[in-house]
């Protein structure tokens, strides 16, 4: 395969960018600057939590799908399979647990500073317990504080589980911050960050939507991850991120009045083609091939559930400065992967429906298992309920092994063609009803 | 002047084309195994079609007549075969020019080039009037579809009478000779073969027994005993038009190529499509009320679910291992060295199926070995395999969605009696005894007419994607 160009951007990409190096920038001189470091989990994040004692976040799947991107993560993957993980251990962790052995290199080049505190915020997947143990193992003696979110099994949130989580915050997850940070807490503080947040969350929302419009101005799955997710997750409650969004949103509501389509890294897709809502996280070793397989093809992801895994804002939650922790708790268990399959078919079907999708596409990972169960039944439910052509296709996240170009390509080829033949057997059908 | 439409699916193991008319009524079928490359794999099955194409036009062209004349009917039928047999002739004439050319380049020493050309010719000779009587007497069964099968069978039990030490050069000068001579396109004058099967069948009348009794392996049934002493007559009135079609000219006006070779055929970008599409197309045309098709091809294993109009809604593939498709069912046949078409009817004795717990191929050739050590009987472990094969593309199915009211059943596997037994056996078992399940001699070809179907709509699809590439070639 030849060498990618450079990707065309837009100013928010650019920007994207640049905060993230400034992330990574601010982790490497911790020494310096005496910041503590928290390890934690994407979905339900305590990020202003931890921001309000001035601490910096580091999330490990994070760094792995940039060492993916990067194409670092194979080496890392063998490394710790070398120590004896198996084969069909999540390739996060695989990628993580490597990236660690190994000095540590974060996916830019400098060095990611040990943790003072893992906070182990346990939200709708199994494996980050076993993750965190094993993290607890290479770094003796950094305390341990966990946040188990009770899983929404019966489709709700009670007040019950609410008070549990609270609780949790209280008597364990704080108190271990202030002993870690040397501060207090300040809730006026954390609320002032909610405020924050949920401003940054109503532009958010306003951003995934505008791909309702035909043709989308963005693609939500592709670009979702790429440049309009990650900012949310790190610099969610701060001012800076509120900038971010207003600026995205202007970007993309700029883009809905001119009726341009999405920015692919060859440039803006001329021509609407097919709009699909995808389930299951990305590849992350060939994404830009990957990504490429679908804008050839124009086909654009106007919803997806995977941007979904640090937060479902688009069902009305926000972060509420009256509340903090209870709407932190309620954040939490509110994340896509905590949600029960039926909650999540009814949220896909709703895409499906409100988007105008002529398609629903799973990419099924090898290794995650906390995505994988249920999605064949999914698809199924999917297929029934909104009679839209169905398509699977598998990968992995981190693992380049798993991801067969031809395989893809053949699958994706002959799905394409499925959607297109039903476009036009149906605009004949309806010619003759009418 | 008719119009025709060519579909071309392009396998991993054989290569098919069909021809239909604008009734989407199957006129010519066309398959071959070659190996050669993908644009004469497709020429070979398309002249194959076209071939074919001239036979079922001459009955459709004879009407009603045939129907008060069966005897016509078996004429062309042998005709046909007899004419596949003058197209078998020329390729065999073919094969020994090769054997020649390796047995003078592989052996260094005249004296045992000699010896070999000697040995390669009395195997020659006595293979030859065998296979000819097959053709002729339509004792090939499922056999005839493929020259290097018909020949190798042969040619593998001449060789095992010779002495040992014989074998190994002998299956070297085979290997190397085999697949030039399979792999050339010979473009034939239908209408010279097609005289020389009529003479062939004129001695093939002649000589015909008296009586059932004299010999048993000729079929005697009422359509031959109404050829036989009224054959020059018959023969004499269709041979205008045979002559006819023979001058047919066969203008194909839209085709499709599709398949796991599609990429490669020599066809417009826009008359490609998935084989996914095609076979779920083609197996829906047949029978219109199924919902769910399985095909089980070479390299790999597709259950599909199809909604009322034949458009594919999902679809299921095997990843990464072939172990469930018909190469599967190839590498065991090489393993227990037995051609392919036996596999099935030894499997279909079984008495008991031993577990095959293998899920790749290669293993299974090792669990193969170990079992047969372990003294469990060849038929049972075969009986075993075919179900291991069944039971994985029951899983597949189930991945795809289950199988409601109607089952089709299409790939080159369908034509072994064992895999049939099994898939009915689990498809029974697993979603009860109201589903039809439907199984079509033409199995192997849906692919390819679904394809002819999609070029007789017209529906090609025109992806951005094949725009482009279209717009960069008219740059």
């Amino acid at each position: 395969m030849s060498n990618p160009k450079e990707a065309v951007k837009e100013k928010s990409m650019v920007i994207q960018k640049e905060m993230t190096a400034k992330l990574f920038k601010e982790l490497s001189n911790t020494k310096e600057t005496g910041k503590k470091v928290v390890y934690t989990f994407v979905p339900g994040n305590l990020t202003e939590l931890i921001l309000s004692f001035d601490m910096l976040p580091v999330y490990p799947e994070i760094n792995a799908l940039q060492s993916g991107m990067r194409k670092q993560s194979g080496n890392y993957i063998k490394e710790a399979e070398k120590l004896g993980f198996s084969e069909d251990v999540c390739t996060y962790v695989k990628c993580d647990i490597g990236m660690m052995v190994n000095g540590n290199v974060g996916p830019t080049g400098e060095k990611l500073p040990n943790p003072d505190l893992l906070l182990l915020s346990y939200t709708g997947c199994f494996t980050f317990m076993k993750w965190f143990e094993n993290l607890e193992r290479l770094y003796p003696g950094v305390p341990v504080a966990m946040l188990h979110t009770p899983y929404q099994e019966d489709g709700k949130m009670t007040p019950d589980q609410i008070s549990y989580m609270v609780k949790q915050m209280k008597e364990d997850v704080i108190p271990k911050m202030e002993k870690v940070s040397g501060k207090k807490y300040d809730e006026k503080r954390l609320s002032k960050m909610l405020e924050n947040s949920a401003k940054a969350e109503d532009l958010l929302v306003n951003i995934l939507e505008s791909a309702k419009n035909v043709p989308s101005p963005i693609d939500a799955y592709f670009a979702g991850v790429y440049y309009i997710g990650p900012i949310f997750t790190a610099f969610r409650g701060t001012q800076e991120a509120v900038d971010y969004y207003t600026m995205l949103n202007e970007e993309v509501q700029q883009r809905v009045g001119l009726g341009l389509g999405p920015i692919t890294p060859e440039g803006e897709l001329k021509e609407e083609k097919f709009r699909l809502v995808v389930e299951g996280p990305p590849n992350w070793t060939n994404f830009r091939e990957f990504w490429k397989i679908f804008y050839d093809m124009g086909a654009v992801i106007v919803a997806s559930s995977y941007t979904k895994v640090g937060g479902v804002y688009d069902l009305g939650f926000r972060h509420d400065p009256k509340e903090p922790l209870e709407s932190l708790a309620k954040y939490c268990m509110g994340c896509y992967t905590n949600m029960n399959l039926p909650q999540r078919v009814k949220l896909l079907e709703n895409y499906v429906k409100d988007y105008k999708a002529d398609g629903f596409l799973i990419n099924s990972i090898k290794s995650c298992n906390s995505f994988s169960a249920g999605q064949l039944m999914i698809m199924r439910e999917i297929e029934q309920r909104s009679s839209v052509p169905v398509g699977f296709v598998e990968s992995d996240l981190v693992d380049p092994r798993y991801f067969s170009y031809a395989n893809i390509k053949n699958r994706l080829e002959s799905y394409f063609q499925m959607l297109e033949q039903r476009k036009i057997i149906m605009k004949q059908e309806e010619e003759i009803v009418n | 002047m008719n119009k025709y439409y060519l579909g071309v699916d392009l396998g991993s193991t054989t290569s098919k084309a069909v021809i239909i008319n604008e009734k989407d009524e199957i006129i010519g079928r066309g398959i071959t195994n070659t190996r050669a490359n993908y644009s004469v794999a497709a020429d070979i099955a398309r002249d194959e079609a076209i071939y074919n194409a001239r036979f079922s036009v001459l009955k459709n062209k004879l009407g009603d007549e045939i129907k008060v004349r069966p005897e016509y009917k078996k004429y062309i039928d042998d005709l046909e075969s007899v004419f596949q047999y003058e197209q078998f002739k020329v390729r065999l004439d073919k094969l020994g020019e090769e054997l020649l050319k390796t047995c003078k380049t592989f052996f260094k020493e005249e004296e045992t080039q000699e010896k070999f050309i000697g040995h390669l010719r009395s195997i020659r000779k006595s293979f030859k009037p065998e296979i000819k009587r097959d053709y002729l007497y339509n004792n090939l069964g499922a056999k005839n579809q493929f020259f290097r099968d018909i020949v190798s069978e042969k040619y593998n039990q001449e060789v095992n009478k010779l002495d040992a030490e014989l074998f190994e050069p002998l299956m070297t000068v085979w290997d190397k000779s085999i697949s030039p001579a399979e792999n050339e396109r010979v473009q034939f004058d239908f209408r010279e073969l097609v005289e020389k099967a009529m003479k062939e069948l004129e001695d093939k009348y002649k000589n015909l027994p008296d009586s059932v009794s004299d010999n048993t392996s000729v079929d005697f049934d009422a359509e031959m005993n109404l050829l036989k002493g009224n054959f020059k007559n018959v023969s004499e009135t269709l041979r205008e038009h045979i002559y006819e079609i023979a001058e047919l000219e066969f203008h194909i006006s839209n085709m499709t190529g599709t398949g796991y070779g599609r990429a490669l055929l020599p066809f417009p970008q826009d008359c490609i499509r998935s084989e996914i599409l095609c076979h779920a197309f083609g197996a829906h045309a047949i029978f219109p009320n199924t919902r769910t098709v399985l095909d089980i091809g070479g390299q790999d294993t597709k259950a599909i679910q199809v909604d009322k109009y034949g458009l594919v809604t999902s679809f299921q593939m095997n990843d990464r291992c072939a172990a469930g498709c018909g190469r599967y069912l190839g590498y065991i046949a090489d393993e227990l060295s037995i051609s392919l078409n036996e596999l099935g009817p030894l499997a279909m004795k079984s008495t008991k199926e031993v577990n095959i717990c293998s899920t790749c191929t290669v293993f299974a050739g090792a669990e193969l070995r170990e079992l047969t050590n372990l003294g469990e009987r060849r038929e049972d472990i075969l009986g075993g395999l075919h179900k291991a094969i069944l039971m994985r593309a029951m899983s597949l199915i189930a991945r795809s969605g289950g199988v409601f009211n109607e089952f089709t059943f299409t790939g080159g596997v369908a034509r072994n009696p064992a895999i049939l037994k099994y898939l009915e056996i689990l498809i029974r078992e697993n979603y009860g005894n109201d589903i039809k399940i439907n199984i079509h001699t033409d199995s192997i070809f849906m692919g390819a007419l679904g394809g002819a179907m999609f070029a007789r709509r017209n529906l090609n699809v025109e992806l951005p994607s094949t725009k482009k590439a279209k717009a960069e070639l008219s740059k």
